[in-house]
């Protein structure tokens, strides 16, 4: 079977789901999907059933720090048979930071959309696991936003009793 | 030269009982590695043969913390981890020392964000700080001559009130 270029892969979710691609970029030999919140879950699947991009190298998240939809979510797929990637990104507002999970395609999902829960305070919808991954669990900040200070907020990480004797 | 003739011929001596504890001690500080990131790479340079920690007594690393006098705490260490150093270092039976080894251990050096402590001294009582990112063995030999001069330094006798 020939190989299959990205763009002919991009080109068909295109005309696939006419609504949900808002646009398309290329950078550094990568292509990129930007894709509507409320059709990433087809496309990721589709890509995966369809294209054959049966690894999900990594998800990762972004704080823009932009007024409208301030946090993006970036799939990083690759199709071992076809030897390329795609990224598919979506974005998501401030005020509702809700994604649908992908650990119903991928497993190794679960653990990536923890991270991006823990760092950006971004919820996967669907999540069967979704706690905290790197932070403490009562740990009240998200610290890779850009409004959470460089060193921290002072206290809200315990250090250890240095008077281990004392009641 | 013989044994008898040190002496002096009789097959004794005197001395105070703080130079002869603290001769013992400081020539036999055996270190605690809590080696956390690269500066544990130097660490092992400075017990290997090269750099030789057992021309000071101090070549043999205790994995174990009851059996250790000096923790050298080589690396960045996380809020996370620091929980784990302090529990290692309680278990460690006095006396006991301790070096904050390179710009991290000292005080978070580049890594000056939310998740590590910005010097182990938030937890620990550091007795010598070494400079350097990471420092030679060298420096680590200097930090290990300054606690035996501190020992050296010490009363280790308490005489009770």
């Amino acid at each position: 079977m020939a190989k299959e270029s990205v763009l002919a892969v991009s080109k068909d979710v295109q005309s696939k789901f006419t609504d949900a691609v808002l646009g398309t970029a290329e950078h550094a030999g990568d292509h990129i999907l930007i894709v509507h919140r409320d059709y990433v879950h087809d496309v990721l699947k589709f890509l995966k059933e369809e294209h054959h991009f049966i690894y999900l190298a990594d998800i990762v998240a972004a704080d823009r720090f932009t007024e409208d939809d301030r946090f993006e979510v970036i799939y990083n797929l690759m199709s071992l048979r076809d030897q390329h990637r795609i990224f598919v990104k979506t974005r998501v507002p401030e005020d509702n930071p809700v994604v649908p999970t992908a650990t119903d395609i991928w497993k190794g999902a679960n653990w990536n959309e923890r991270e991006a829960y823990d760092m950006f305070g971004i919820t996967f919808q669907g999540h069967p696991d979704p706690r905290r991954i790197f932070m403490p669990e009562d740990f009240k900040y998200h610290p890779l936003r850009k409004e959470f200070p460089l060193i921290g907020v002072p206290g809200s990480l315990e250090l250890p009793n240095t008077n281990p004797d004392a009641e | 030269m013989s044994m008898d003739n040190t002496l002096g011929g009789d097959g004794f001596l005197t001395t105070k009982l703080d130079a002869l504890v603290n001769w013992g001690r400081s020539n036999a500080l055996w270190p605690m590695p809590m080696g956390l990131a690269c500066c544990a790479i130097e660490m092992m340079a400075f017990a290997g043969p090269k750099y030789d920690a057992a021309r000071f007594g101090s070549e043999v690393m205790r994995f174990s913390p009851r059996q250790s006098d000096v923790m050298i705490v080589a690396g960045w260490c996380t809020y996370k981890m620091s929980h784990a150093i302090r529990r290692v270092w309680d278990q460690m039976p006095d006396p006991k020392w301790c070096i904050a080894m390179g710009a991290c251990a000292s005080t978070g050096g580049m890594h000056r964000c939310y998740g590590v402590v910005q010097g182990v001294d938030n937890f620990l009582p550091v007795d010598v700080y070494i400079s350097g990112c990471p420092p030679r063995p060298e420096s680590l030999l200097n930090a290990l001559m300054q606690i035996q001069e501190k020992i050296r330094n010490e009363h280790t006798l308490k005489l009770d009130a």
